[in-house]
């Protein structure tokens, strides 16, 4: 057999060994595994995972886990159920799919206003363990809601995400994705949001953990939407993050927003890939995209990548990515006053994120992350 | 004994020598005024003294209250009491004033083994001293000197001063590109802290601003060492000759006397 064969074996056997579901989701399953074996894992050949080897995951024979700690089966069929993240390109959105099985759902009904975050908190079962885990959002009609996604745990692992976010029209939608995976955990993670028109969504995305974390966020407009993808990694050792953007500009007078600020140290390795679709009839579309990093040592990686596919002719689009070094001169005004070396250093990185953290608007989010990061900083500038 | 002794100090910066044997000795409650053309070396010694890594001392020696200042990290002379008044301030982006300048006031107290400041001390302390200086509050939480005029930046670095309280303080340029009533301000705000036991050396270009900070010592400085020393009136000569009168050359002479 071969190594390709041989990795999906595994799978397979893991696949059938799963207890039988109602036909409609065994049906899915099916179709989806179906797609997975098909595509086999990526590798470095194909373009979308040029910079991110995925071999470290393929090779091990996890232990596919029915349960995860948050969500749960399924009585019925959910419409929006795997209808926006398509397991046609991506094979961890298949492996998914092939191993749904909890799902966790959150409705929000039209015109609902809920002022406490929602908060889903995935914490991994533990060593050489594989989850799948499921989310499904669903945003009514002018609704407002705050969504935080929790990603933890402990040991080697290997996490494999899909989130489907569907807004209503005219919805307000603050989403948060906090990554604090165990520095030997795999995770891979796709979120797939669809809205609708005039509602106006926000993303943040903050990667800390893992040794192997590729997240991929993508949305598609309608008209009159307006979207904020925002992005803070971070990087350490041989830590390896790849953040993957699509925005989709389906309809005209969209605007999108996306700012993804990474940190890197040691050896770690970072991707940055930021697809800006504007199609045909999407005309006033006003879109932008930045993104900045902050390398702090000589061995760190940063691919950053903009990709704008423009098809409408009366638009605007921008783009912008940048690569620096700690300000010698800002350390050196900081230690003139007295300031220490490294606390002048930690002072520094943590200006640099500063301007993603103050865009959180759940303020036990904010302050808790403002902990972590410091607490972050400070192993780095051992 | 004094606070400030320099011994035939040497500098470079990359492959050029800047600082060519420069000798000053500084007492507490001395104001030493240092002028010069441009490129006379008047920064950087001001960066040597603050510690600058950019610079490189090749020869000499720095004594500072009675060590070897040269042997210390920037951040130990700020705490042993040197202060350095930027030229060119620098703009920190996503650092507030306010939080910048509480860290710095706290570790030089404790340095010197005084109580830390909480948040009220702090604020009535920077409140009476932005009343020194004329300055917004709103500055307080703004990134430090991040969007500030080249005004407010000056008035940031003698607030800062004020507020951590040095013993030996040294003024970059600290009226380059003021107005006169900032710059009276500014001299306002230097005059109030002078005292007994602490030592100012001010570098500038032009000898209006030693009409507002009387200096007790004036020395000209050129092509990186000291020619001529003298009492205030020294200012006063090379306002009326220029430096041409001394003797010293300078391509930028014209400017300077604009």
């Amino acid at each position: 057999m071969t190594a390709v064969s041989e990795q999906i074996g595994t799978w397979l056997a893991e696949f059938t060994n799963q207890p039988k579901a109602d036909q409609w989701l065994q049906h899915l399953r099916d179709t989806a595994f179906q797609r997975f074996a098909e595509l086999g894992f990526p590798t470095t050949h194909d373009e979308e995972w040029r910079f991110t080897n995925v071999a470290p995951i393929a090779r091990v024979a996890w232990a596919s886990r029915p349960r995860t700690s948050s969500g749960a089966p399924l009585a019925e069929p959910e419409p929006h159920l795997a209808k926006h993240a398509s397991i046609t390109q991506n094979p961890f959105v298949a492996l998914n799919t092939a191993f749904l099985n909890d799902v966790t759902v959150i409705r929000v009904p039209a015109g609902a206003v809920v002022e406490e975050p929602i908060e889903i908190v995935f914490e991994a079962p533990g060593q050489l363990q594989a989850t799948h885990p499921r989310t499904l959002v669903m945003v009514g009609a002018n609704a407002h809601c705050k969504i935080v996604e929790t990603y933890k745990g402990q040991g080697a692992y290997f996490t494999n995400a899909v989130t489907e976010i569907v807004v209503g029209d005219g919805s307000v939608v603050d989403h948060y994705k906090v990554q604090l995976e165990s520095p030997e955990a795999y995770h891979i993670a796709t979120m797939q949001v669809a809205l609708g028109r005039n509602a106006n969504f926000s993303s943040h995305s903050i990667s800390l953990g893992g040794a192997l974390v590729r997240n991929d966020a993508n949305a598609v407009l309608s008209e009159g939407t307006e979207a904020t993808l925002n992005g803070l990694y971070l990087a350490n050792g041989t830590q390896h993050i790849d953040n993957h953007t699509i925005i989709d500009h389906a309809k005209p007078h969209g605007t999108s927003h996306e700012l993804y600020k990474g940190i890197l140290d040691g050896k770690a390795n970072a991707v940055f890939n930021g697809r800006i679709i504007v199609r045909k009839d999407a005309q006033k579309t006003d879109s932008k995209q930045t993104n900045k990093n902050l390398v702090l040592s000589d061995d760190a990686v940063i691919n950053t990548k903009p990709e704008l596919q423009i098809l409408a002719d009366d638009v605007r689009c921008t783009h912008g990515a940048t690569i620096g070094q700690l300000d010698a001169e800002a350390a050196f005004y900081l230690q003139s006053r007295g300031i220490g070396k490294r606390e002048a250093r930690d002072m520094l990185t943590y200006a640099f994120a500063q301007d993603i953290l103050d865009r959180i608007k759940v303020p036990a989010l904010k302050e808790s992350l403002e902990k972590t990061l410091f607490e972050k900083f400070h192993e780095h500038a051992h | 004994m004094s606070l400030l002794e320099i011994k035939d100090l040497h500098a470079k910066v990359a492959d050029r020598e800047i600082l060519k044997g420069i000798s000053l000795t500084i007492n507490p409650g001395e104001v030493h005024a240092i002028m010069g053309p441009n490129g006379s070396g008047k920064s950087t010694l001001a960066q040597v003294l603050a510690g600058r890594e950019l610079y490189v001392v090749t020869a000499g020696q720095v004594i500072y209250d009675g060590k070897d200042l040269l042997e210390m990290s920037p951040e130990d002379r700020a705490r042993e009491g040197i202060f350095l008044a930027f030229q060119y301030p620098v703009e920190i982006p996503g650092v507030s004033n306010m939080y910048f300048l509480k860290a710095a006031l706290n570790t030089i107290r404790k340095h010197r083994g005084l109580e830390e400041y909480d948040a009220m001390d702090f604020l009535n302390l920077v409140r009476e001293k932005m009343k020194l200086m004329e300055m917004d509050q709103t500055l307080l939480n703004r990134p430090v000197n991040t969007g500030f005029s080249g005004g407010e930046k000056k008035r940031n670095e003698i607030f800062q001063m004020a507020v951590l309280e040095p013993r030996l303080a040294v003024l970059d340029e600290t009226d380059s590109g003021l107005d006169i009533d900032a710059l009276r301000t500014v001299a306002g705000g230097v005059n109030a802290l002078r005292g007994p036991e602490r030592a100012m050396i001010v570098v500038t270009h032009y000898q209006r601003l030693l009409n507002y900070i009387v200096p007790d010592f004036v020395h000209v400085l050129s092509q990186g060492r000291i020619v001529k020393s003298g009492g205030k009136e020294l200012a006063l000569e090379l306002e009326e000759s220029g430096y041409a009168g001394l003797g010293i050359e300078d391509d930028e002479e014209a400017v300077a006397r604009v």
